[in-house]
């Protein structure tokens, strides 16, 4: 039995706004274990927000567990998730959100910045092995600015597994990018998740996409809908050789 | 997070931007600029000022008559006829406070020495006059107590009266010239003293014993003044007071009887001047204060933008693992960097134009070490003080929300 990483445990969440109390989140369990590639799929007004902002321990649920690598989150305060979110778990976004103007590196070498344990020369290795993993190691000294889309996320994507987390986090990683780069991107990811046994959580909500991944879960209304094995897993990288080699126009 | 980390942080984020770092600094650099330069002209008009008034002798007292009611009328001070001689020995006898007294005696004439004439004052005094005014001899000898006894016919001159009644630059020491209709023998030639702090030619004069000026050429027995010199700095107030004393028993004046002379130290006067320019230096300082305030207020308006325009930053900062207190300290540390950097770069900018004011509007400045290292304290209380808000503001943001940002 592999270890669990993620247990949801009938978790609800609600809002105040002014009077009225919205419950995002109306109890749901699942659970992750190491080295699953999970899609969290559902449209607007699922939930699937409200999750990710919890499960990436930015948001704390009102009733109901979650427990991180074996630590329940409940109890934690403002600083201690700060610390957990550096050491557990590697966030992607779909803007990328990179610091502008700063080198691929200096981006990458950034959440170890926070974490006072790595000295500056380890950083540096571990934020250019990150980018080799990425295969950016050619465009360490380039800004945001220099380099297209897809390598933005791929520095993105080195930026989350420079602190060796236990959970990849993506956000609509594809979002922003075309059909092509969002299958490059989906081929990495794969392929992190195969040869280096990274857990990835993936929330989308299109279904090209929750394709790829070993296992779906399904939300609607703030409830659990599905939770599905992904039978026939696609694999990027051979979808990607089926594409035309030169756009055509 | 270790403090280098940090500093790593905010220096690296201020790389990011440097034109903005650099005007938003500017407001800083030209504060302690301002401040640093309105100080060294401050305080090198007061060190002038205190420089002439020690050249006029710093511990001298000098006693004038005072203008007084004489049968209803006021009288000028100058026509008043009060001090005299014996004013002159009860100070000797009886002072304890005074280390030298001399009369002073003062009339002006025409100087010749053949073709060249000059007009010019001469100057009555003992002996003592030149302990009192601390002005050494720079050629030949001063007069002597014989001389005075029997108003010899001798006097020292100064640079100014020199170079005009010997335009040729040969030595004056031993050669005759006339005061008036009276023929002296030049004996010495005085030092250069300058100018005094009311920029009088303090060379442009003869000095002859007393007692020749007073028979041979102003055939009077009143003093005009009479000079003194306090045995140190310290006592000079005791000095006057005691002067007072002894000049109005002297004088026989009783109790409800004004002063019929006037006791003035150096000391007073250095007071008056310095309280001026001490008046000037506080406001100049106040105006370029103001400038470094502003220089302030201009980094905190930047610092509340930049948390703003960079509230995705400091969303990703967060999510990655920043704790607020994480995000408080780069946001102050940028603001600490700016003004320290501006701080510095206002320093040099200050000294340099100090240097610029003195070479070419000659004014007298001194940089003092005291007013670089306030105005650089200031500076850095500046950017904690207003870089703590926008800073705090920063540190404040949900992650969440920040991250959405747009």
């Amino acid at each position: 039995m592999a270890k669990k990483i993620l247990e949801v445990q009938n978790l609800k969440r609600e809002f105040r706004m002014g009077t009225e109390v919205v419950r995002a989140l109306k109890g749901v369990t699942f659970d992750v274990t190491a080295g699953e590639f999970i899609t969290i799929m559902g449209s607007s007004g699922s939930g699937k927000t409200t999750m990710l902002n919890i499960l990436g321990c930015l948001d704390k649920p009102t009733d109901g567990k979650y427990l991180l690598d074996g630590v329940d989150i409940g109890s934690l305060g403002r600083n201690e998730l700060a610390r957990l979110r550096n050491e557990k778990i590697g966030f992607v976004f779909q803007a990328y959100n990179l610091l502008p103007r700063t080198s691929a590196l200096e981006n990458v070498e950034l959440p170890l910045l926070y974490n006072a344990s790595v000295s500056s020369h380890d950083r540096r290795e571990r934020a250019v092995r990150a980018l080799e993993a990425v295969k950016l190691a050619d465009r360490l000294d380039h800004t945001p600015s220099q380099l297209s889309g897809g390598q933005q996320q791929r520095v993105a994507i080195a930026r989350a597994l420079v602190n060796e987390p236990v959970m990849i986090l993506a956000d609509e990683a594809t979002g922003n990018l075309d059909s092509r780069t969002s299958y490059e991107i989906m081929a990495l990811l794969q392929e992190l998740n195969q040869t280096q046994q990274k857990t990835i959580v993936f929330v989308t909500h299109e279904p090209d996409i929750a394709s790829f991944s070993s296992r779906t879960v399904m939300l609607r209304d703030g409830k659990l809908m599905k939770d599905t094995m992904n039978e026939n897993k696609r694999s990027a990288k051979e979808v990607l050789a089926g594409l035309p080699v030169s756009d055509d126009y | 997070m270790n403090a280098f980390n940090l500093i790593r942080i905010a220096w690296r984020a201020l790389q990011r931007n440097k034109l903005r770092a650099f005007l938003t600094m500017l407001g800083i650099i030209i504060g302690v600029a301002a401040v640093i330069t309105m100080v060294a002209i401050g305080q090198g008009s007061k060190k002038s000022i205190q420089d002439s008034i020690a050249s006029m002798g710093s511990n001298m007292l000098t006693v004038r008559p005072n203008s007084n009611v004489a049968a209803g009328a006021r009288l000028d001070a100058t026509t008043v006829q009060s001090l005299t001689l014996a004013d002159v020995t009860a100070l000797q006898k009886q002072a304890r406070y005074l280390s030298a007294v001399s009369p002073g005696i003062s009339t002006k004439g025409q100087a010749i020495n053949g073709s060249s004439n000059w007009p010019t004052t001469i100057q009555g005094v003992s002996p003592e006059y030149l302990d009192i005014r601390e002005w050494p001899i720079k050629d030949g000898i001063a007069f002597s107590d014989d001389d005075v006894s029997t108003a010899g016919k001798v006097c020292l001159i100064g640079q100014t009266v020199a170079t005009n009644l010997f335009p040729g630059g040969e030595s004056p020491v031993g050669k005759i010239i006339r005061f008036n209709a009276v023929p002296f023998k030049v004996i010495g030639l005085l030092a250069t003293k300058g100018e005094n702090a009311f920029g009088q030619d303090q060379d442009d004069v003869i000095i002859a014993p007393y007692t020749t000026v007073m028979k041979r050429i102003l055939s009077t027995i009143y003093l005009q003044n009479i000079y003194a010199s306090a045995v140190d700095e310290n006592s000079a107030d005791k000095a006057v007071d005691e002067m007072s004393q002894i000049l109005r028993a002297s004088h026989r004046l009783r109790s409800t009887d004004q002063d019929d002379f006037l006791v003035r130290s150096q000391a007073e006067l250095l007071n008056t001047f310095s309280s001026t320019s001490q008046l000037l230096t506080v406001l100049l300082t106040a105006i370029a204060g103001i400038s470094l305030v502003i220089g302030g207020i201009g980094i905190m308006n930047i610092m509340y933008v930049s948390v703003t325009e960079r509230t995705k930053e400091i969303g990703l900062r967060m999510s990655i693992g920043a704790r607020g207190i994480d995000i408080l300290l780069q946001f102050l540390l940028e603001a600490l960097l700016i003004s320290i950097t501006g701080g510095l770069i206002g320093v040099a900018l200050g000294v340099t134009a100090a240097r610029l004011v003195t070479v070419f509007l000659s004014w007298p400045t001194l940089v003092s070490e005291s007013s670089i290292l306030l105005s650089f304290l200031v500076c850095a209380l500046t950017g904690i003080f207003f870089g703590y808000y926008p800073a705090q503001k920063a540190s404040r943001l949900d992650p969440i929300e920040a991250l959405r940002y747009e």
